[in-house]
């Protein structure tokens, strides 16, 4: 019997009032690909951080091919021969693939033998890359197949990878899989994390459920449904929120033939946008990021004000040139992606925060934008704070010092409690735990079922097909047609996100073969 | 070994405790110093901190050096809060002196008292006009204001020069590179007789209450302050970041010019090339020391008053040099800057 | 003729000075900090080394302790907004301020001391040529090791993997880190560096340029580095050739005021300083320039544990 690749056991690690990982264990043994699922929050990234030797375990050991070792440091990581791909890419934008992975290399070896190695590889596992090109003019998924050549020239025992599907679109996923099989097929272990059911199931042969800091299932996730799995990873069958079927009013936005150059180099142009929101319904727009959700959101918002005018519509006013406290009173209330730092002032307590987008404390405010009356404004704040069900030292305390979903509680409530005509969201349950992430969604419902017009971005396509009526994708900055919710599917969906939802590709998709529809509550 | 750990939130307590412990680290320097140059570090104490308090004339001195750097200062919080770099403040404050004098010079023995609010609103303007170049310079070349406004701080050394060794320069004056003494009509209103302090005092004062209620009660204020916290916030909110660029610079030019035309229509009583006494460099140390807060503004003002007037003492009566009035400041803003750190840090011991 | 090779000599004897600074600033630059108290720095320096070689008569001891200097004041700056995190404007401005009073302090003995003499120099046969000899080939030694310096440091940023990593750490110290690079020290030594280049450059200016002592000698030369650095746009060639444009500016007032030119002398004096607010200006009216060639992380705090 071969001994395992990576053993852990008992391991436990402890933050100030959270415990991220209780008496896990582990085991991955040669050439498996090993997967790690689990809600956000419920301890993977810990766990990876520990064999990555970025963070010391509080109790428990790690056994390394048979030898339990410490591992203090990504280095003594990396020479055991454990190799990390990270969500977040360790990139430097100026210089090229080459030079980039020279600096993740030994001195040793020179520029001219790196970037030859890079090329071999590159061939030998079907990864096209050019290593003379600087890393700024790459694509995303370019840019994550220089972090994996850099991995698998270092000749790894074992390779972690964190989330690598969340910038993918499904064609590049599937190239990714086959490199990934390749090299389990070489002997070497994967360590998958993952939330995505679909791809787990259709990749791995074995897989370790975290939730909540401890390990609830242990399974080869190609003989379980995504039912099941779904109910260790979250202790219960997928939420079936109650839906009641729209009551749609009259259009509040509208959007008309949108075309929006980029407004810095690394961005995308916006093409021909057309979209409609009316009252009472949620509108979905999936695609991976860095297909133009960051520009259309901009220039939805007011942040971005070179619109052409009537591009954008908010009821009856032309908003496309308004500034965002214009269109804030035509009703409209935006939840950014990035909370510290744009959707909240980090140093600031809540209580101010709430000054960014509400006026309500506010007198006079033809003097000097108005006299801040305190009292009120933390009356307020402890108002959304206790009906939204923040926790966080009460009105005062600094936005940084909240969870991040806490966090996202108080600016989604913040939004919410203005009572809008046009909720716009962008990615409402990213990096948030399952409970506060199951109340946003329900806030959301809620308030569609109240008449207002919700718009949800997101790139969790689940998320997605829960809350949405009608969906779009966004790809490389052009919107496709609307879908009715009944009618999507999570191919098609997939399909359209590389851009292809033309007719006779459509035709010719549904001519093939209907291999990948996912089982469970979306057909 | 030691190791600085992230507190959740700002420690309120060492907000106000940084500046203090500042304060002592750099009096402790300073004893050394002292014993260093071989003179007896109790007398230099004395000079620095027990002189310039212990009469009322003693006060009045104090409140008259403290009110140019408290009014700079308070201009520069708002900048500072708003993260614009105005360096060049000095030069605000030459320009202010300048626009002050020339509307000085046009009283003879028949103006009335009134003159002195024109004075005082050219010194203002002029303030305004100078540091708007920088703000135009930023708004729309996107160029980077501290070195611009620092650079406008020779020019206008040099605008000051020309003018009191050419058109403005005093024909009895002995071709020295001075105006006129102005008309006494001019002079600023002294509070009390016999002391130099001016209403330029109650005009400080008004400022803190001002500027507090500015940055802390208005929404104005507050979205200034967002500007420079969080740009992208700012931006999220609506807040106009050309709008916080040009009151920065107007407000914080405004106050450098009021204290030029109150320092020039007031103590000095005319314009001569000795007028950049470094005030608006100083200044910015009175800003950070006084955590950019107007009341604790007026008493880092008062703390940098008493370092100038002690290297005034320490030179006349201990024969130092008077520079050293220069190290003291430049060693308080350095220890000023390390002690912050616990404010945001707490030091552990971790093995 | 002749007016104008000596007027080239005096532009390059001008421009060493702003080079030296400006090249360290730039190599702090690059590390992703900013370090206003390059005036402070130079002053520092420039009482240092004139008192070195007042008491000593070596200039070579002279530039060390400028040198010496330079370092020293970069190591506090570093070691404030490396590893404490202080805001890097305001303490480069605390450097600055306290370097203008503490230089002042120090001098003080020493604003009416001469030192002996410069000897002249001359490369060999070359400072005979009519017109370019007196020009380019009668300098001091140091003048001839900046273009040296630049050169050198353009092969050592682009070609050296040293300077590829020095180059990284400027661009995403955060990434620097995760791959395992000591960021924080790499970033003190180019601090160190850049010190001790700026005290270098002051040195220069109290024992070679002027050889005196005057408090404030260094007259804004460290903050028209600080803006060459900018619209050079962080390259060492351009730094090179905007150190001695600016030196040709401050040489023409001299020169304007020679020939006769009916223009108040402060109008004149005011030049390096107008020139620098215009060129700064045409330079950033550009942001995706500046946004390419700049060093993404200039100016914020890096912090290993997060």
């Amino acid at each position: 019997m071969t001994s395992p690749r990576l053993h852990l056991a008992g391991i436990t690690k402890s933050y100030p009032g959270v415990v991220a990982n209780r008496d896990v264990s582990l085991t991955v043994m040669p050439g498996e690909t090993h997967a790690v699922l689990g809600e956000n929050g419920a301890g993977k990234s810990t766990l990876m951080k520990i064999i990555y030797g970025a963070v010391k375990p509080d109790a428990g050991t790690v056994v390394f091919n048979g030898r339990p070792v410490l591992i203090r440091n990504p280095q003594e990581a990396r020479a055991l021969g454990i190799s990390m791909v990270f969500q977040h890419f360790s990139l430097f934008d100026t210089i090229t693939v080459a030079e980039n992975v020279w600096l993740g290399l030994s001195k040793r070896l020179s520029l001219a033998e790196v970037t030859h190695s890079i090329a071999a590889k590159a061939s030998e596992y079907g990864l096209d890359i050019d290593p003379s090109r600087p890393v700024h003019t790459l694509s995303v998924g370019e840019m994550q197949r220089v972090e994996i050549i850099r991995a698998l020239l270092t000749n790894p025992q074992l390779l972690i990878l964190d989330e690598p599907t969340s910038v993918l679109t499904p064609q590049a996923v599937e190239k990714l899989f086959v490199v990934l099989k390749k090299l389990a097929s070489e002997g070497c272990s994967i360590l998958y994390i993952s939330h995505k059911l679909h791809e787990i199931r259709e990749l791995c042969n074995a897989c370790t459920v975290l939730r909540a800091g401890q390990v609830t299932g242990v399974c080869n996730p190609a003989q379980e449904t995504n039912a099941s799995l779904s109910k260790m990873m979250i202790g219960a069958e997928p939420p079936l929120l109650t839906r009641r079927a729209p009551k749609v009013g009259v259009p509040v936005l509208q959007v008309q033939d949108l075309t929006l150059a980029r407004e810095d180099q690394f961005g995308v142009d916006l093409d021909g946008i057309t979209l409609e929101v009316r009252a009472g319904e949620v509108v979905g727009i999936a695609g991976v990021s860095g297909n133009g959700q960051k520009e259309l959101l901009y220039a939805l918002s007011g942040e971005d004000v070179r619109s052409s005018p009537g591009s954008i519509r908010i009821g009856e006013v032309d908003a496309s040139r308004l500034h965002p406290g214009g269109r804030r009173k035509l009703g409209l209330h935006f939840v950014p992606e990035e909370r510290l730092g744009r959707g909240a002032v980090p140093t600031l307590g809540l209580a101010h925060n709430l000054l960014l987008t509400r006026h309500e404390a506010i007198s006079s405010p033809r003097f000097a934008g108005g006299w801040i009356k305190v009292r009120q404004l933390e009356a307020h704040a402890a108002h959304i704070i206790q009906r939204f069900n923040v926790k966080a030292g009460g009105p005062r305390a600094a936005a940084r010092s909240l969870s991040g979903g806490n966090l996202q509680k108080f600016i989604v409530g913040r939004e919410i409690d203005a009572q809008p005509t046009l909720f716009i969201v962008s990615q409402p349950t990213w990096g948030v735990d399952v409970g506060a992430a199951a109340q946003i969604r329900g806030e959301i419902l809620a308030l569609r079922d109240a008449g207002c017009a919700v718009l949800v971005v997101s790139e969790e396509l689940d998320e997605l097909f829960e809350l949405s009526d009608r969906l779009h994708v966004i790809a490389r900055g052009r919107l496709s047609p609307a879908v009715p919710i009944g009618d999507a599917s999570v191919a098609k969906i997939g399909a359209w996100m590389s851009g292809l939802w033309h007719e006779e590709v459509q035709e010719h998709l549904a001519s093939l073969a209907p291999t990948d529809l996912v089982g469970g509550q979306h057909a | 070994m030691l190791k600085l750990e992230a507190r959740p939130q700002p420690s309120k307590l060492w907000s106000l405790a940084s500046p203090v412990l500042a304060l002592l680290v750099t009096v402790l320097i300073g004893v050394v110093l002292f014993v260093a140059l071989d003179k007896d570090p109790v007398s230099g104490l004395q000079m620095f901190f027990w002189e310039p308090i212990r009469s009322a004339y003693a006060l009045g001195e104090l409140t008259v050096k403290a009110t140019p750097l408290l009014l700079i200062a308070l201009g520069l919080a708002v900048c500072f809060r708003s993260n614009v770099w105005n360096i060049g403040a000095e030069g605000q404050y030459v320009l202010g002196a300048i626009a002050a004098s020339g509307v000085a010079l046009l009283a003879d023995k028949t103006t009335g008292s009134w003159i002195v609010v024109p004075i005082i609103l050219a010194g203002i303007l002029g303030g305004m006009f100078w540091a708007g170049i920088t703000a135009w310079l930023r708004d729309r070349f996107n160029a980077n204001e501290i070195l611009v406004s620092l650079m406008l701080v020779y020019v206008a050394v040099q605008v000051l020069s020309y003018m009191v060794s050419g058109p403005w320069k005093d024909p009895q004056g002995y071709n020295f590179p001075q105006t006129k003494t102005f008309d006494l009509v001019t002079r600023i209103p002294r509070l009390f007789d016999g002391s130099r302090v001016s209403i330029g005092v109650f005009l400080a004062l008004i400022g803190v209450i001002g500027t507090w209620i500015f940055l802390f009660r208005t929404r104005a204020g507050f979205a200034q302050q967002v500007g420079g916290l969080a740009p992208a916030a700012a931006r999220y909110a609506g807040f106009s970041s050309r709008r916080a660029l040009w009151v920065a610079l107007l407000v914080s030019g405004g106050m450098a010019g009021l204290a030029g035309a109150l320092e020039v229509a007031g103590p000095i009583g005319q314009l001569t090339s000795y007028v950049p006494a470094g005030y608006g460099f100083a200044a910015i140390i009175v800003a950070f020391v006084g955590r950019l807060h107007p009341v604790g503004m007026v008493f880092s003002a008062l703390l940098m008053s008493m370092f100038y007037i002690g290297g005034e003492l320490a030179q006349s009566r201990l024969g130092l040099p008077k520079s050293l009035t220069g190290v003291f400041q430049g060693l308080l803003l350095f220890t000023l800057l390390a002690c912050d750190t616990l404010v945001n840090y707490r030091l552990k011991w971790k093995k | 003729m002749e007016s104008y090779a000596l007027l080239i000599a005096a532009t390059l004897n001008a421009g060493t000075v702003l080079a030296l600074a400006s090249l360290g600033l730039l190599i702090n630059e690059k590390a992703g900090i900013v370090n206003l108290g390059a005036e402070g720095m130079m002053l520092c320096a420039a009482i240092a080394g004139f008192a070195a070689v007042v008491h000593t008569g070596s200039d070579v001891l002279g530039f060390a302790a400028g040198m010496g200097a330079g370092a020293l004041l970069a190591l506090i700056f570093g070691g404030l907004v490396i590893w404490l995190n202080t805001n890097q404007y305001a303490t480069g401005l605390a450097v600055s301020l306290f370097g203008a009073g503490f230089s002042a302090f120090v001098g003080i003995g020493y604003v009416q001391e001469k030192i002996p003499a410069r000897p002249s120099f001359a490369v060999p046969y070359l400072a005979d040529i009519p017109l370019l000899g007196p020009a380019l080939f009668r300098h001091h030694p140091l003048v001839y090791l900046t273009v040296v310096l630049a050169l050198g440091l353009i092969w050592f940023l682009y070609r050296t993997r040293a300077g590829l990593v020095l180059r990284s750490v400027g661009e995403s110290p955060e990434s620097a880190h995760a791959l395992g690079y000591p960021v924080r020290r790499i970033r003190l030594l180019a601090v160190v560096a850049g010190g001790a280049l700026c005290g270098l450059a002051g040195a220069y200016l109290s024992i070679v340029y002027t050889p005196l002592w005057v408090e404030g000698m260094v007259a804004g030369k460290g903050w028209i580095a600080l803006a060459l650095t900018t619209f050079a746009t962080w390259r060492p060639a351009r730094v090179l050739l905007g150190a001695y444009l600016f030196g040709g500016v401050t040489m023409l007032q001299f020169h304007l005021q020679g020939i006769g030119v009916e223009v108040p002398s402060q109008f004149l004096t005011m030049l390096p300083y107008v020139s620098t607010i215009v060129v700064l200006a045409l330079i950033s009216r550009n942001p995706h320039w500046i946004r390419i060639n700049m060093p993404t992380s200039i100016g914020k705090p890096f912090y290993p544990g997060s």
